[in-house]
């Protein structure tokens, strides 16, 4: 986990996509939102939680392993940066290989974006710019330590297991205090398969 | 890293958090820009965060939309022009703003604002686009056409809570000094009044009694018949707060919203039983034991009729009325009566009623009961909707009401404002009508022309076939707005005025914290502000002596001087003062007066006795019967994208995007599938919409956003009953049947000026055949 980073809260998500729309304003990736809202319960209740880069440590970001043409560059610090415009050829190998789901693809200007912390606010001291409006926090930006000031007796966890595969993340969940797993199993059951339901 | 001095620093942090001057020095050789020692030391200093090369200029604002008030700043190009939206570390969202408020600086220099005054002379014209001389000389001919006609009282005016408050003086003034008609009223008669009405049986006062910050030192908070996670997001940061402190949490709302998901005690009660509810909640509370009899005794008269009438509401009848479990009463009597600080905060979900004065002191008698009230983390709270709904309510806006929330009925407050105002006591007209009220009297030509500022009623007043009856009859109809609304579009004229940014004035939130919106642009070549039209109306109508105005400012000082030595006193408030602190919550009567954050910590309430005056409450039944063919409930309400009527929203793609249209919310149990068409049928009308199949919500509810024209207008389905005290509409219950349908209806697109083309934008996803499940979470039971 990196020093300061952002904590992602579902237990305090309200859906209200004040994220969402705070990543567009952001002038790192012109006008387009790079968080995803999920709905995690749908059809039984409203819970809904933000995605955002998870910037993986450990291995080093599956995206930038798998990356061709070496376009996904990672900072000093561990913050994992959207494709390099000038090398990236949109092949979409990082969407396959993120096991959050967090890189888009431009088809028509065949790029990648995603998330890359809002490196142009963090550099300043500044939270990013989801964390800094979102209105529940469930998007956090600090250090666990701080987190742990504003709000007593929270854990948090940054190693997910896929399957056999382990990942260690810099950006860090909120998990329930009475039901701390180590790792936190990752990722969702199967649901579709090329558009039909696998569920039964 | 431990040798970086400002590691240790502990004031990091903290002069960052409180953008503060001090800068810390850089030095590289420590802690060089991209490592991430640098960043947790803090990078470089927030005050040295400006594109200053841009030219760009942050201006201090507060939102425009909700009673939460979020301090922002708008940027500012070199060019003068708002452009974006930049957080601001404001004492009441510590930079944390919703998704309305993010995008609502894209309303400023929106291709659909209007430019110019539109004018047509019947309904089968079109408007064309004329200078403001004759925009202004033609209301003027008829304003004197129709008065002269059919008498003073024939001409209306309908304000706004959106308004700032200088211009909701203005409004109240404008109408009973150049009109000099008796009908004046705003759009927050559909919004809090009800609150308001009970507020001043019980406590002499009409505000929420503690602020925000009170809710973090709270250890029981009940929030009822709000959706503060959608509609007020910015307040979930408190509610949250009081609950990683251990507070419990108590909703009462029929659907299971975002807030409620993870209450410690969600009451999913029946549309309309809220004060059957309460008052059973009052009962077991006596029945336990838990009264606070010491602080009745001192602080309260009515105790023994309230005690009366609670008795006839033993938990059994009252589970039966609402439709719970009935342990729940006991646990929520418990929760609240047991805990030494506890919180009651409530909106339109037990106002919008017509009992609903009733619901809301049925509340105030739990905290009064339990002794809850005028104590850090302990009190009462209404979240007002509108962002002045508070402050537009306050200075004479009201049909009832002379500023200074004086009373219109009363001899000694009459001749204090006609002192004030210049004019002969029996120059002052008489009370006049709620707006709803004034809509029945335009159907029966009782009043035959309307000037509507800052309001929307097409789409926000009930009963929709009703309105547009009533407007279409108006001889003559004139709207001040920036968009053509919905309501604008059936005008004879359009005034082009300012939006929010390009003018400056006060707005009172929720905690009546009396907050300054900056100017931050110049308006458009062609927009006046409200005061300047206002001022030149009166001017053409002979009163110019009496709006000789020359901005915002000017009005202020009025407004603070006809305040002074009243319960709503402005006169220590000052635009000097509030740029200085952020904001001071009224009464503040002198300028070194801290003001009052928190009511009654004395003790002592504003009625000439100090005790809070309780109220027996009596519930009954909504007014729309159920019956056969009719047996659930239709309850309407908000989505975090929109606001209101949606004239604002609507248009911007960002909110468009996030919820493009209104839905049916509804329970599997009536063998719908998600997306399909479901009509809504009442005895007003019926229209279809798509299923949104959730179980968060009763079986026996129906839900639908309002923000839309018909014929996807959830107002074309309620019900115009009123309460009887506060008139306010019961938009929150009315009997209605579910059917199978064909056909989804579509959105239509928002009116335009002639010669302008909808933006494109807005038309995102319009025609859908899809409900957008996603975007509201409230998704789907079964993949369709």
């Amino acid at each position: 986990m990196m020093g300061r980073t952002i904590f992602i809260d579902p237990g305090r998500c309200i859906g209200c996509q004040a994220c969402v729309s705070a990543c567009r304003e952001c002038d790192s990736h012109r006008g387009k939102s790079m968080i995803h809202l999920d709905y995690t319960d749908e059809g039984r209740s409203v819970a809904s939680l933000p995605t955002v880069c998870m910037h993986c440590e450990d291995p080093v970001a599956p995206c930038a392993e798998v990356c061709p043409a070496d376009a996904i560059l990672v900072t000093v610090d561990g913050v994992v940066q959207q494709a390099d415009t000038t090398r990236c050829i949109g092949c979409a190998n990082c969407v396959n290989a993120c096991p959050f789901g967090v890189p888009k693809i431009d088809l028509q200007a065949k790029l990648q974006m995603k998330c890359n912390l809002c490196y142009d606010r963090t550099a300043y001291g500044l939270a990013p710019m989801c964390a800094t409006v979102c209105p529940t926090g469930a998007l956090f930006y600090g250090t666990v330590e701080e987190l742990q000031a504003e709000r007593p007796g929270v854990q948090v966890a940054d190693t997910f297991t896929f399957g056999r595969s382990e990942v260690r993340t810099g950006v860090a969940m909120v998990v329930p205090a009475d039901r701390v797993q180590w790792p936190v199993p990752g990722g969702l059951p199967v649901v579709e398969i090329n558009g039909k339901d696998v569920r039964r | 890293m431990t040798a970086d001095p400002r590691a240790a620093d502990p004031g990091t942090t903290e002069s960052r958090a409180a953008g503060s001057r001090t800068a810390v020095p850089l030095d590289p050789s420590l802690a060089p820009p991209g490592t991430r020692a640098f960043r947790d030391a803090g990078g470089i200093p927030a005050d040295r965060w400006h594109a200053d090369q841009d030219g760009e200029t942050l201006v201090p604002t507060h939102c425009c939309f909700c009673g939460v008030q979020c301090g922002m700043y708008l940027r500012v190009d070199r060019g003068g022009k708002v452009f974006g939206v930049e957080p601001r570390n404001h004492d009441i969202n510590r930079m944390r703003l919703c998704p309305k408020g993010i995008n609502a600086y894209q309303q400023v220099n929106h291709p659909d604002r209007l430019t110019a005054p539109l004018l047509r002379r019947s309904r089968d014209e079109d408007f064309r686009e004329v200078s403001w001389d004759e925009a202004l000389d033609f209301t003027v001919a008829e304003i004197k056409r129709i008065q002269q006609r059919y008498g003073n009282d024939a001409f209306g005016l309908l304000g706004g809570a959106s308004l700032f408050s200088e211009k909701t003086y203005l409004v109240g003034k404008f109408a009973r000094v150049a009109l000099k008609s008796r009908h004046v009223d705003y759009n927050g008669r559909l919004c809090m009044v009800s609150a308001a009405g009970a507020n001043k049986l019980a406590f002499g006062i009409d505000r929420a009694g503690n602020p925000f910050s009170d809710i973090l030192l709270t250890d029981c908070l009940l929030i009822a018949g709000s959706n503060v996670g959608e509609c007020f997001p910015v307040m979930t940061q408190y509610v949250w707060g009081a609950r990683d402190r251990g507070a419990s949490l108590i909703v009462v709302d029929p659907r299971e919203t975002a807030i409620a998901r993870t209450a410690d005690i969600h009451v999913a009660l029946k549309p309309g039983t809220d004060s059957a509810f309460f008052n059973s909640v009052l009962n077991m509370v006596i029945e336990e034991g838990l009264t606070d009899e010491a602080y009745l005794a001192t602080h309260a008269t009515g105790w023994e009729e309230v005690k009366a009438k609670v008795a006839e509401y033993p938990p059994s009848r009252a589970a039966e009325i609402c439709g719970i479990p009935v342990e729940q009463i006991t646990q929520v009597a418990r929760a609240f009566a047991r805990a030494p600080k506890a919180m009651a905060w409530h909106a339109r979900g037990i106002e919008h009623h017509s009992q609903g004065v009733e619901n809301c002191l049925s509340v105030i008698n739990l905290c009064t009961a339990t002794g809850h009230i005028g104590r850090p983390g302990a009190g009462y709270g209404t979240i007002t909707g509108q962002g002045n709904g508070q402050g537009g309510r306050e200075h004479g806006q009201k049909a009832d009401l002379l500023p200074g929330g004086r009373s219109i009925m009363n001899e000694e407050h009459r001749r204090q404002i006609c002192e004030i105002w210049g004019i002969e006591e029996s120059e002052l007209p008489p009370a006049g009508t709620s707006m709803m009220e004034m809509v029945w009297q335009m159907q029966r030509r009782e009043i035959r022309g309307l000037i509507g500022i800052c309001n929307n009623p097409f789409v926000s007043l009930p009963n929709y076939g009703v309105v547009k009856e009533g407007y279409d009859a108006m001889e003559f109809h004139a709207q001040f707005d920036f968009f053509l609304s919905e309501t604008a579009a059936n005008a004879h004229v359009v005034f082009p005025v300012t939006t929010w940014a390009e003018d400056e004035g006060v707005m009172a939130n929720a905690e009546a914290r009396v907050v300054k919106h900056n100017k931050a642009q110049d308006p458009p070549s062609g927009v006046r502000t409200d005061t300047w039209v206002m001022c030149e109306l009166a001017r053409r109508l002979g009163a110019g002596d009496k709006f000789a105005f020359a901005d915002s400012r000017a009005v202020f000082d009025e407004l603070r001087t006809a305040s002074a030595g009243t319960v709503n006193d402005y006169y220590g408030i000052t635009y000097e003062r509030l740029e200085e602190t952020g904001g001071i919550a009224w009464p503040c009567p002198a300028t070194d007066h801290p003001g009052t954050p928190r009511l009654f910590e004395d003790g002592r309430t504003y009625h000439p006795d100090g005790k809070i005056h309780m109220q027996a409450v009596e519930w009954h039944p909504p007014m729309d019967p159920y019956d056969d063919a009719y047996p659930m409930s239709l309850t309407t309400g908000r989505t975090v994208a929109h606001f209101l009527s949606g004239n604002q929203t609507r248009r911007l793609g960002a909110l468009v995007e996030q919820t493009p249209r209104p839905w049916a919310e509804l329970h599997p149990s009536h063998g719908f599938r998600n997306g399909e068409p479901v009509r809504v049928v009442t005895r007003r009308g019926s229209e279809v919409f798509p299923a949104l199949v959730t179980e968060a919500i009763r079986p026996d509810t129906v839900f639908v956003p309002y923000h839309w024209p018909v014929p996807t207008a959830a107002n074309a389905l309620t019900i115009d009953a009123l309460d009887p005290r506060s008139k306010i509409p019961e938009y929150k219950v009315c009997a209605c049947r579910i059917e199978h349908a064909e056909k989804i209806d579509d959105v239509p697109a928002p009116p335009v000026a002639p010669g302008q083309v909808s933006y494109p934008e807005t038309q995102v996803s319009r025609t859908d055949p899809l409900p957008p499940t996603a975007p509201q979470g409230r998704g789907t039971s079964e993949r369709s």
